[in-house]
């Protein structure tokens, strides 16, 4: 096997910023918040890639599809010598998504997470913007939606239904 | 098998026998959006049951795994709660099955979340933020119908008389435990959570104290091998297959 080892842990962080959400393709994974982190270690083949993700929800059926996502993104650049680790804990949570990742989600549709995690689990906020006119007249269709980690909202404005991505 | 390794089964079980059985319910729930929210549900219980059966693999060792221990044990090697495999019935016994066992599950995480395991706090802290949208959103539909027409109140008290005696079931504390959880706390807390929201609901706690136990020990009712028989068949007549 062809092992590239000059291939900087900078270029390999570079490759991966470029690896999208599969359900949310404007946003990266590391925007998201999924990918944690790479390192380089050291194990007994030699020096190869870590790299760190972790699932929004328990069961998000798109992790198989993000895992496959990086190891083509690696073995496109000729990179073979990584293995992908997952990670549960600390638990993801919406405060790590980034303010560019959120104005990505916005523009794409879907309304952003509102407010802070630690308070988000026993209750919606009152307030969502709807994405598409911004008004604040907007109202909860369903707790549930489309995937997971969204709920389903109508704006009472432009008569829009829309995704909002649940603060969690 | 160690209990640690039994108990972890456990936990797996229960995720995934009430994963399964809420996911008859995709096509019929009785609006789309509830039938989103009920299989969404079941999604998140899909994912813990893969993520304990997953460490139980590790700690088995050998050809163990996930797929493994879903799909070729026995009925009476599964150690879930008798709640969990009873049939969805009608809305109402479905969304107070979900309540009860959410407001079980809430408690039990916050447990979890200190004990002495790594893998098993990080599949606690994981689950418990689901958990508690879970109970936010099956406490409301408690209230709803318990607060709602004369019909949904019948529905929701011949519910009640289905399901009640399997509760008690849930603070017993299983032969293998691990020594991670004190189910008397768990008790408290559960009867707390449902006072709140019965008394909402214009509901009465019931008197019943006649239970049914028998399933963490792989004592079943016969619901469990007409789930398995549907939910491993592909596995058992086609050995290995993948897709």
């Amino acid at each position: 096997m062809v092992v590239a080892i000059n291939i900087s842990l900078a270029t390999v962080q570079e490759i991966l910023d470029h690896v999208v959400d599969p359900e949310i393709p404007v946003v990266t994974i590391a925007e998201m918040g999924i990918l944690r982190t790479v390192h380089a270690i050291q194990d007994e083949t030699g020096m190869l890639f870590e790299i760190v993700i972790t699932p929004t929800y328990s069961g998000c059926p798109a992790m198989d599809m993000i895992a496959t996502q990086i190891r083509m993104a690696m073995l496109e650049n000729d990179i073979k010598n990584f293995r992908i680790k997952t990670v549960l804990s600390p638990a993801w949570t919406t405060d790590w998504m980034s303010d560019v990742a959120k104005e990505k989600l916005r523009s794409y549709g879907i309304a952003p997470p509102v407010g802070n995690s630690t308070d988000a689990a026993s209750q919606l906020p009152v307030h969502i913007c709807c994405p598409q006119c911004g008004s604040t007249q907007t109202e909860l269709v369903s707790a549930f939606s489309s995937t997971a980690c969204k709920a389903l909202y109508t704006c009472k404005q432009c008569l829009e239904p829309f995704d909002y991505f649940k603060c969690h | 098998m160690s209990s640690t390794t039994n108990y972890i089964l456990h936990l797996a079980d229960d995720a995934l026998i009430m994963s399964q059985r809420l996911s008859e319910w995709t096509g019929h729930g009785p609006v789309l959006e509830q039938d989103i929210a009920m299989t969404n549900i079941a999604l998140d219980y899909m994912g813990q049951a893969r993520n304990f059966y997953q460490y139980a693999a590790s700690l088995l060792g050998g050809n163990t795994t996930e797929d493994s221990l879903a799909m070729l044990r026995k009925e009476q090697e599964f150690k879930n709660h008798l709640l969990v495999e009873l049939p969805n019935g009608d809305w109402a016994q479905s969304v107070l099955k979900v309540y009860f066992f959410s407001a079980y599950q809430k408690c039990l995480m916050q447990q979890l979340l200190d004990c002495s395991d790594e893998q098993v706090r990080g599949i606690a802290e994981k689950s418990l933020k689901e958990v508690q949208y879970h109970l936010r959103w099956s406490r409301e539909w408690v209230t709803r119908l318990g607060d709602g027409t004369a019909e949904s109140h019948q529905r929701l008290l011949h519910a009640l008389d289905h399901t009640w005696m399997f509760t008690a079931e849930l603070f017993e504390q299983p032969g293998y435990h691990a020594g991670w959880v004190n189910y008397e706390e768990i008790k408290f807390y559960w009867r707390e959570e449902l006072a709140q929201t019965f008394t909402e609901a214009t509901l009465e706690m019931p008197s019943q104290s006649a239970f049914q136990t028998g399933g963490l020990e792989g004592k079943h009712t016969e619901h469990i091998g007409y789930l398995l028989a549907e939910m491993q068949y592909l596995q058992r007549v086609y050995p290995n297959s993948q897709w």
